[in-house]
């Protein structure tokens, strides 16, 4: 049955900006469905606010919208391209919601827009708990397997302390009915807690009402990943077990696949439920998870949910058994069936098969909550890491050392030196799961707990407590051997241990037991991802690391390039140079050079074997990159490694490779050094005559302070060789410059803290540019909305540049053509530079792609990267200009003059997290970044493309209703002009008596609200916060004040995102999203896709 | 245990190929040595079924999964009443098994029935090599046993081939025995034993059948002394161009037009008794992944197979024979092999792999209820 022939266009909706729970695993999906779409000769059609993926490339859909992916913006879309059908499984949630919007809003049927993939019912039946429950129960009917949690329904204290008896005992979840964001639920282990949490409970629900539900905490968890065709072929691709049990969101687990610990009856019944299950829910083609719990004790099987949909599981099942879900999905969404598919890896056998692995996968996540230090760090059913790293061994503990260190995070890998402390107190603090618990669990072991008492105090599976032993055990061996033999040292490295976990055990440096080793001849082989545990030959290589007999990399004639990856999404880090990677890959490959990708993140399109050439799995530490390049100089010649596109990652590595014989391609270890080196980059800058803030280095608090003495607070102070600002802060007076140097653990004499004079007021500039040694490409300038001192990953920013003029951007160019020349660059450089007054300061270069390639180059229709990769090997920017990779003539510096503006828009997490008493975090901006993603708005002018940006990012600007402001004492001049528009506008301004009778002295009105310290009124008057959780505040506008008034907005903040109401903190945010009210209120705000802008672009050029 | 970490208890082990291909590592399970055919499986879970299925007869297991014994073992998953595999090679053993029903480690158990293993083998390597040059003699030898490898290897390639092996009576039941029916009895059907699992008659009683399990020397006069309203040849190890008795057997079943279902070996066993011929696969098909495709609904399952041996019919047409016409009724979607044959004009069919699935998935348990079907049609 090939595939249908009534739909020739498709519409694919993306997953928008990266947010904690749905990140560029969505990218890898949705680029995967976009290419096997138009493979088919469908003409696609897609939509995705994020600039920063591969999917948005202009040449992976034939028409493609960057614009926010809201039922308004779908609906003009679909107006304008009228596709034939809507692919909404691809997209997470965001894409799901948004069909569902559609379907039910009448605007599919009124376009004749068939929903492929999943129906609505399916949709529905999926993601309602109460129609789930039944779907269930149907199922249990059928198989005589799988149940719901069991739960009562309570009235009163009566009702709770009879339901405990029904449920079978202590511990419960509590759950009231209807409260906001499950305020009041918890566990009760005894009465006494039950009487405090249910009575809470019964008082704070508006029916009086609680669910007592049994509790299913420290069960094992699994989830299955399925297909199904229309012919109601369904397969199993993939098991998944979670290291940590019930409790922790499995987003946050450390999981394992294939599952380890279930006996194929025991399997055999998760995999009937769940065909059952995808069946029942009626998901017609593609893909599913779902989730179970089971109870150790018994094989009690609890079905948890299931998504109709890919997911960030359904990428990581694709990455682990090599069997693409997407891209099958994609197929199967347009009337293929499983047995017609081919599978890409033995190219024999088709896709309607289960893939068995003869290795072992281990997913570790990321955190970043050093970025959120008010945050509570318990890990729950509340999703909170940022990114994941994934391994791949021959056995659990090689691939579960592997995932650790992938982390790259200071201590993630076991260390077994030191004093461990006291087990008792290791053992009770294991007990509550946080980020880097396993290392206490592993701390516990050397402290003498038995695995009893582990598996008593953590629920984690004997089994994988074993494997922990098992690590110790030869940590102790590698420690009391009185000489490191050959047969020690490579049972140690079987069990994954890091040449540096060897040389800290036995006391050495890391190079000298890599010589050790080398000259022992241990080294590792590459085995191959093949879907059938080698049952037929693998056509795709798909490698990982271990140490075992026969490797499988196959010679080859080709020059090779060895592109790093950027490792596990991390704030500061992520999606953006994944993407440049990916492009270096492109490049390369057309250029004639045979491409290795190594990189340890499941999520990402670099790690989507059909992306290069070959696809190393594995960590990106030195001894990992160095055995790779070794293994692929022994298969061919290797023409050089790039390491400029993957971030920090590989830019930290560079020194070490070169230092090791590695030919590093582009800008050379030297160069980055003179970049990062602040007396060699003052260097630099002095030979340039371009001014810098006035600065200087220290490594204790008296150098910090008599620095800042001279040059006057305030000042900004920050680590040497950081991304994404960590550990950056504007620091106001002496005090905290004393306590930010004590509390900074990253501060050392090789490691010194930057202090640089704080430009109050300063427009801050962001620049790209390509430089071969000869001739600047300058790529695009940007310029931030917010002011200097906040972040540059965290502040919008607009391209071409809003209110700079020729001239300046002549400053720039200069600026930037004497840096790059300076530094030495061959590639890409970044460098932020901050105007104040008239005065062009350097605040920083980076000379390696930045987060803004893929925003600069969708923005100006330049492929930056790929040209970075080319130039990074050689070819020059008049070469490229030659061949068309670059424009004939002209730069991202002079754009015409009707070029479309594009906005970028950060997107913060805030709404993830919770302090430990469950209020939310503090949303103001600063110099350390903590957005997870971003959104661009693009369009013909600057207010447009700003509204399309919040849009994409938080919701649509309102256009009328209330807006409350309240602002810093400096920002009182700058809002009145804005404020008066706001009214103009419509509005009603609501504002605190200070701010309130300036507005008054202007002209302006604003109705007096009280601030929250003042408590409701003598007459029940509200207050702010009260009026905004109350959703009577349509707009909110709230700078912090200085230094220490910084916790005065927190609540209306807090509130803000709560209740998700567009919140505004800086004066100039406030002023372009007056603009952009502006146009939205004068008429009709259209939509164009990528092509057209390039196509009108490339026109104006000529 | 011959796992632990400490250097004291790692007993060397090697495995040595027919072709002199040498693998070492540990010892697993009972130290000593021990002869068969290397066969590598691909199933990720079920090894306690696939240890006891009688099919694996003198045959040294390889499996690709590379942690093995995680579960333990257990009173409830034995697919015979002991371990048939004569060797046993694994990569990372476990050290303490986890699961609720295990009674005991896989090693204590692989050790108490004197099944010889080896561990710490790049098992994959050594199935690649299988896979490129086909299933071969093998041996593995530990502790004591080890000698140098030419003379190992002497000792291999002096073994048996399995090709024009006949293992089946070695396997087989000596006793008939009874296995009643759950529930209500419907049909009464007569299980000739070539190495049957204990699932087959298990899935077949849940269906109201009281099954007869016969000795595979049975003759047609035992199984209709138990009055079958079908027939049903058993999974079982060998050549079946050995089995000539089974063939024999199985005409006289089919000339009596009895419903007659056969699984594996009972596949082989029919496709002889049609006149096709049989051949031995390269590597076989052992795991329980496999794409099988009903030709008769075009659906595919997922299917558990363990076979060295399969049936040479045409897939493209349908096949007179002495007993009506035949045709090709499942098919291996990996390699186009033969997976069930089904005769149109009497009710007689058999599949190659296994719908009883022990270990594995139950897509083909349908089959059972075809079988029941006939038997239905036969008494209306």
């Amino acid at each position: 049955m090939p595939k249908r022939t009534d739909i020739q266009s498709v519409l694919v909706i993306g997953s928008g900006p990266i947010v904690i729970g749905q990140a560029a695993e969505f990218d890898y999906s949705g680029t995967q469905a976009c290419r096997v779409l138009r493979a088919e000769g469908l003409r696609v059609i897609l939509v995705n606010s994020n600039p920063a993926t591969i999917m948005t490339d202009p040449e992976i859909a034939d028409a493609t919208y960057v614009e926010p992916i809201t039922p308004e913006f779908v609906e003009k879309i679909i107006a304008k391209e009228r596709p034939d059908a809507l692919l909404p499984t691809l997209g997470g949630q965001t894409a799901l919601n948004t069909a569902i919007s559609l379907h039910e809003n009448g605007v599919l049927e009124k376009y004749g827009v068939e929903l492929i993939g999943a129906k609505p019912e399916a949709i529905h039946k999926g993601e309602d708990r109460d129609l789930f429950k039944g779907v269930v129960e149907e199922v249990r009917r059928k198989t005589g397997h799988g149940e719901s949690a069991r739960s009562v329904i309570c009235h009163s204290m009566d009702d709770v302390l009879k339901g405990v008896e029904t449920l079978g005992g202590y511990p419960v979840v509590v759950r009231p009915s209807f409260t906001m964001g499950g305020a009041g639920s918890g566990f009760a282990h005894d009465e006494d807690e039950l009487r405090r949490i249910a009575g809470q409970g019964l008082t704070l629900s508006p029916t009086t009402e609680v669910l007592l539900e049994e509790s299913i905490l420290g069960w094992k968890e699994y989830e299955l990943e399925l297909m199904r065709d229309k012919h109601d072929n369904v397969v199993v691709v993939c098991s998944i077990e979670n290291f940590d049990p019930m409790g922790v969101h499995t987003g946050d687990s450390i999981t394992v696949a294939p599952s380890m610990t279930l006996t194929d009856r025991e399997y055999q019944i998760l995999r009937d439920i769940g065909i059952a299950v995808i069946r029942e829910v009626g998901v017609d083609t593609g893909g599913c998870n779902i989730q179970f719990a089971v109870n150790p004790v018994d094989g009690r099987v609890i079905v948890i949910e299931m998504n109709p949909r890919v997911s960030r599981s359904s990428a990581l099942a694709s990455k682990a058994t090599g069997f693409p879900i997407a891209k099958i999905a994609a197929k199967l969404a347009v009337g293929y069936t499983l047995d017609e598919i081919p599978n890409d890896i033995t190219q024999e056998t088709p896709a309607s098969f289960e893939p068995t692995l003869d290795y072992v996968v281990v997913k570790a996540p990321r955190f970043a909550f050093e970025k959120f230090p008010s945050a509570d760090s318990t890990l729950t059913t509340t999703m909170k890491s940022v990114g994941e790293a994934m391994a791949i061994g021959r056995n659990f503990p090689e691939a579960f050392q592997k995932a650790l260190r992938s982390l790259e995070k200071k201590g993630s890998q076991f260390t077994f030196v030191g004093d461990p402390g006291d087990k008792d107190a290791l053992l009770r603090e294991a007990v509550r799961p946080t980020d880097g618990r396993i290392n206490t669990v592993m701390q516990a072991i050397r402290a003498g707990a038995t695995p009893e008492e582990v598996f008593e105090y953590t629920k984690i599976d004997p089994w994988f407590v074993d494997q922990l032993f098992l690590i110790k055990e030869i940590a102790d061996e590698l420690a009391g051997a009185p000489e490191l033999t050959g047969e020690l040292l490579a049972e140690a490295k079987r069990h994954g241990f890091s040449d540096q976990q060897v040389a800290e055990i036995r006391g050495l440096r890391e190079d000298v037991v890599r010589e050790v080793r080398h000259a022992l001849g241990i080294r590792p082989v590459y085995k191959t991802v093949d879907t059938c545990a080698a049952e037929f030959a693998a056509k795709t290589p798909y490698f990982y690391s271990s140490y075992d007999e026969e490797t499988e990399v196959a010679r080859r004639e080709k020059p090779a390039v060895i592109i790093l990856g950027s490792g596990p999404n991390r704030i500061g880090q992520g999606i953006e140079f994944d993407y440049s990677c990916v492009h270096a890959s492109f490049a390369l490959s057309d250029a004639g050079y045979e491409t290795v990708m190594v990189n340890c993140n499941p999520e990402t399109v670099s790690t989507d074997y059909d992306t290069s050439d070959r696809l190393y799995f594995e960590p990106l530490t030195l001894e990992d990159v160095l055995e790779i390049v070794h293994a692929e100089q022994q298969a061919g010649p290797v023409a050089g490694v790039i390491v400029q596109l993957g971030g920090q990652t590989p830019l930290g590595l560079s020194q070490a490779l070169k230092d090791n014989g590695v030919p590093i391609v582009g800008t050379s270890p030297e160069a980055i050094h003179a970049a990062e080196d602040r007396g060699a980059f003052g260097q630099v800058l002095a030979e340039a005559g371009l001014p810098a803030p006035k600065h200087g280095t220290a490594t204790t608090f008296a150098g910090a302070k008599a620095i800042a003495d001279e040059i006057g607070y305030p000042v900004l102070v920050r680590p040497s060789y950081v991304l994404g600002g960590r550990g950056m802060e504007i620091v106001y007076d002496e005090t905290r410059l004393a306590a930010y140097i004590a509390e900074s653990t990253e501060i050392s004499p090789s490691r010194p803290v930057l202090v640089d004079r704080f430009l109050d007021d300063a427009i801050e500039i962001d620049v790209d540019a390509l430089y071969d040694g000869e001739e600047l490409y300058l790529g695009g300038v940007m310029e931030h909305i917010e002011e200097a001192g906040i972040h540059s990953g965290d502040s919008a920013c607009a391209l071409p540049p809003i209110t700079l003029g020729g001239f300046d951007i002549k400053r720039l160019r200069a600026s930037t053509e004497a840096i790059a020349k300076g530094v030495g660059v061959r590639g890409l450089i970044n460098i932020q530079f901050a105007m104040a007054g008239d005065i062009l300061y350097v605040l920083e270069a980076n000379p390696r792609a930045s987060r803004t390639v893929p925003f600069t180059s969708k923005a100006t229709a330049v492929p930056l990267a790929k040209a970075a990769a080319r130039i990074s090997l050689g070819a020059t920017v008049a070469e490229l200009r030659a061949e068309g990779l670059l424009p004939a003539n002209g730069d991202g510096g002079e754009l015409p003059l009707d070029a479309p503006i594009s906005v970028k828009e950060a997107v913060m997490p805030w709404s993830r997290f919770r302090d430990i008493h469950g209020r939310g975090v503090d949303t103001v901006l600063g110099p350390e970044m903590r957005s997870t993603g971003e959104v661009m708005g693009i369009d013909s002018v600057f207010g447009t493309a700003y509204a399309k940006s919040q849009a994409g990012a938080y919701g649509p600007l309102p256009t009328k209703g209330r807006a409350f402001i309240s602002v810093a004492n400096r920002d009182k001049r700058s809002m009145i002009f804005p404020a008066r528009e706001l009214v103009a506008h419509g509005f009603e301004l609501l504002a605190t008596s200070g701010t309130a009778e300036v507005l008054k002295r202007n002209g302006i009105h604003a109705t007096v609200v009280r601030k929250q310290s003042e408590g409701t009124g003598p007459n029940g008057e509200r207050t702010i916060v009260q009026l905004i959780h109350d959703g009577e505040v349509d707009l909110i506008v709230n700078t912090p004040y200085g230094t220490g008034g910084r916790l005065d907005g927190y609540d209306i903040r807090t509130a803000a995102v709560a209740r998700s109401v567009p919140c505004l903190t800086t004066v100039q945010a406030l002023a372009a999203a007056v603009q952009g009210i502006d146009a939205l209120n004068h008429g009709d705000v259209g939509v164009r896709s990528l092509q057209e802008h390039a196509e009108h672009l490339t026109a104006a050029r000529d | 245990m011959t796992t632990s970490t400490k250097g004291a208890a790692r007993v060397p082990a090697v495995l040595v190929l027919e072709d002199g291909r040498i693998f070492r590592g540990r010892a697993y399970g009972a130290v000593g040595e021990t002869f068969g055919e290397a066969v590598f499986s691909t199933g990720m879970t079920g090894y306690q079924e696939t240890l006891t299925d009688p099919s694996y007869d003198r045959q040294i297991v390889v499996a690709t999964a590379p942690q093995i014994g995680n579960t333990g073992w257990n009173d409830e998953d034995d697919e015979s009443s002991r371990i048939w595999v004569s060797g046993y090679v694994v990569r990372d053993p476990a050290r303490v098994p986890s699961n609720w029903r295990a009674k005991r480690s896989l090693d204590d158990e692989l050790e108490r029935q004197g099944v010889v293993g080896i561990s710490g083998v790049d098992t994959r390597a050594l199935t690649r090599h299988l896979r490129e040059r086909g299933s071969m003699r093998a041996g593995v030898f530990s502790g004591e046993a080890i000698a140098p490898d030419a003379e190992l290897l002497e000792r291999v390639q002096a073994q048996p081939h399995m090709k024009g092996a006949s293992l089946y009576e070695e396997v087989a039941t000596k006793e008939a025995y009874v296995v009643p029916a759950v529930g209500e009895k419907k049909f009464t059907v007569a299980a000739v034993d070539l190495g049957i699992k204990g699932m087959t008659p298990h899935r077949m009683a849940e269906r109201g059948i009281e099954v007869h399990v016969l000795p595979a020397t049975a003759t047609a006069d035992e199984i209709y002394a138990v009055d079958p309203d079908g027939v049903f040849f058993s999974n079982g190890p060998g050549d079946p161009a050995t089995a000539d008795g089974p063939v024999a057997l199985m005409t006289a079943v089919l000339e009596r037009r009895t419903p007659l279902f056969g699984i594996c070996f009972g596949n082989q066993i029919l496709g002889r008794a049609l006149g096709f011929g049989t051949y031995k696969l390269k590597y076989g098909h052992r795991g329980i992944n496999q794409p099988v495709q009903d030709r008769t609904t075009g659906k595919v399952e997922v299917t558990a197979h363990n076979h060295g041996f399969a049936v040479d019919a045409p897939l493209d047409k349908v096949s007179e024979t002495k007993f009506g016409r035949a045709e090709v009724s499942h098919v291996c979607l990996n390699d186009d092999v033969v997976e069930g044959l089904q005769l149109l004009d009497q009710p007689a069919f058999s599949v190659q792999y296994h719908p009883e699935a022990a270990a594995g998935p139950h897509d083909a348990a349908y089959l059972f209820d075809r079988f029941v079907s006939l038997m239905e049609g036969q008494r209306a």
